[in-house]
């Protein structure tokens, strides 16, 4: 996911916001991982906005994507100069109202804004995890984020939203915990990383390790590998863009000149940019972080495992109210892979309702505001909230 | 938001009437779910629409429909065995490519089939044509003959053939004659396929035997 926080034009907002924290799995029940290690104790933080309501059934999951943090919606000051990363959807009187629902967001397990990952620090060896911190997968955070819902007195979630990687988890809540999930909203994501998505990734990773300073992952008390997260995260938004959106927004326009340099610096605006977004990536991400969620949404296979090889199988298994969203120019998790899922969801009787959405933005569309999305998302959860009985 | 029976479409309000209450139902091509939305206030029918046009899609979901939006050629291939009491596929079969493959794939996934068409051996297209060699157009079918996604011409004596040549059997039928933008109507006692703008039928398939239960 990309950056496009911008103030809410009508300027509604849930206002100021806290970051919380919330640690479990202490030694000597530590949190057992898919991949066999276990781990602990374990941190996430979150945030909430709005109240539970007194029978705890307006509670909404939001499950945010690879760059995203807890931080949905709000400020963390008066002085705090961008909202949260989903302002516009998220607030008083907006898509995902406050003022009726009890919102909830945590930072990822694996991630680096506030929640265990590998920058955290190993209390068996008082040093950060580096790679001796154990793989995650989609399914972990998720188990993760329901010792989380259960600690907050939560039984049953209204809903689950989320988009890309969150959507992935979205997928996981609904066929993991279907007791628990009223309604699930998964948006511009997939059942499973094509061969694209994967090569993508890994052509990512590759620029991390091979940066001089990764270090085999040790780089925490020297210079970190900025260059090669800065080229990691350049890739990724070519990915959530487009080409379309990519010659609306730039074309082949230079960068304050008008002849070409000759050189190796920046003459084209779309090179401006890419090392823009990747200059500001790594002043709040983590490498290391960077490289696990990246292998955890490789690894992710409902099919695989959901279903025994079969995505119908895996689907079975749900119990939800479906709204799948797609975007027309997503090129990475494209209109066909959201059919896939809709179509086993179909063969399962479930109650889902499909629609892509025209937009010129790729990926990134469900990061910026759209009044036709913005409309589909609080009419659905309208419906759902009056059908919801907890 | 309440609907009545007659702010629907006058072949809607003959195919709504048609359907039992508490039944399960798939509406191809719904467009902005009004049937859909009529039979779930009035009938307490479970719902869901099949329509390609995004805007259409939204209109339905903001009105707490499920709706998926997709190709119905291609939709209705996903759905298990006799999954609806009732499909409805209203005025859309004459824009449909290959309808002797699809009406065997509606009768898997229900246990009804309901359909409306234009009937373009109305006598006004039949007077057009004697009178003036003109391609059929009317209130009813208002497109130029190169601009028209009516690619299908139908008429109830067509239609009812093709049932019966498929080994169906038509459960009831209506001829309608339409006006006022065809928000009312009255069924057609006499002449039907002379006097109808639209033909309303259901189809099921043939039970213990019995031929052509109409």
């Amino acid at each position: 996911m990309s950056e496009y926080i911008t103030h809410d034009r009508r300027g509604r907002s849930v206002g100021i916001v806290q970051k919380k924290y919330f640690t479990f799995a202490y030694p000597p029940n530590l949190f057992p991982l898919e991949c066999g290690a276990k781990l602990g104790p374990i941190t996430l933080a979150y945030e909430t906005y709005g109240q539970l309501n007194a029978d705890r059934s307006n509670a909404i999951l939001i499950l945010h994507a690879l760059s995203g943090d807890s931080h949905v919606a709000g400020y963390y000051s008066e002085n705090d100069p961008k909202p949260g990363w989903w302002d516009f959807m998220v607030g008083p009187g907006k898509a995902i109202d406050t003022e009726k629902y009890f919102v909830i967001c945590s930072n990822i397990l694996g991630g680096c804004a506030g929640s265990t990952g590998p920058s955290s620090i190993n209390p068996n060896t008082g040093r950060p995890y580096a790679l001796e911190f154990p793989f995650v997968t989609i399914g972990d955070m998720v188990r993760a984020q329901r010792v989380l819902i259960e600690h907050l007195g939560i039984r049953k979630l209204l809903a689950v939203i989320g988009g890309s990687l969150g959507g992935m988890q979205v997928l996981e809540w609904a066929l993991r915990y279907p007791e628990m999930v009223h309604a699930a909203i998964p948006i511009a994501t997939t059942t499973r990383h094509s061969a694209l998505a994967i090569a993508f990734n890994e052509v990512a990773r590759q620029a991390i390790m091979a940066d001089p300073n990764w270090r085999g992952g040790n780089y925490y008390d020297g210079p970190r590998p900025e260059m090669g997260l800065a080229v990691a995260r350049m890739i990724g938004h070519i990915t959530y863009l487009s080409d379309r959106a990519l010659r609306r927004k730039f074309g082949r326009r230079l960068q304050n000149k008008s002849h070409f340099s000759f050189g190796f610096e920046v003459d084209f605006q779309v090179e401006s940019y890419l090392r823009y977004q990747g200059r500001k990536f790594v002043e709040r991400f983590d490498a290391n972080s960077f490289l696990y969620i990246t292998k955890a949404a490789d690894y992710f296979d409902v099919k695989r495992q959901h279903g025994e090889g079969s995505l119908v199988k895996a689907f079975s298994k749900a119990r939800a109210r479906f709204l799948v969203v797609s975007f027309s120019s997503d090129w990475l998790y494209p209109t066909y892979q959201s059919r896939e899922m809709v179509k086993a969801m179909k063969k399962n009787e479930l109650d889902v309702s499909f629609c892509e959405i025209e937009a010129d933005w790729g990926h990134d569309a469900f990061l910026i505001p759209n009044e036709k999305f913005e409309e589909l998302i609080h009419s659905f959860l309208e419906r759902v909230s009056r059908e919801f009985e907890p | 938001m309440s609907l009545s029976l007659k702010d629907l479409r006058f072949d809607l309000q003959i195919i709504a009437s048609w359907i039992e209450p508490g039944s399960k139902v798939i509406d191809l091509g719904c467009g902005r779910g009004d049937l859909l939305l009529y039979l779930r206030e009035h009938k307490g029918v479970k719902g869901i629409g099949i329509e390609k046009d995004e805007a259409e899609v939204r209109e339905c979901i903001q009105k707490g429909l499920t709706v998926i939006q997709g190709d119905l050629n291609q939709e209705v291939l996903d759905y298990p065995n006799q999954a609806f009491d009732y499909v409805i596929l209203s005025q859309t079969l004459q824009q449909i490519y290959t309808p002797h493959i699809l009406l065997p794939s509606l009768l898997r996934i229900g246990r009804r089939v309901i359909v409306s068409f234009p009937n373009f051996a109305h006598w006004t297209i039949r007077l057009d044509l004697l009178l003036h060699g003109r391609a059929p157009k009317n209130p009813q079918l208002p497109y130029e003959w190169y601009d028209s996604p009516n690619i299908r011409v139908i008429t109830i004596r067509d239609f009812r053939e093709f049932i019966h040549r498929l080994g169906y059997r038509v459960i009831r039928e209506a001829p309608v004659s339409t006006y006022n933008q065809d928000r009312q109507g009255k069924i057609v006692k006499r002449w039907a396929n002379l006097r109808a703008t639209y033909g309303i039928f259901m189809v099921g398939k043939e039970e213990n035997g019995r031929k052509n239960g109409n």
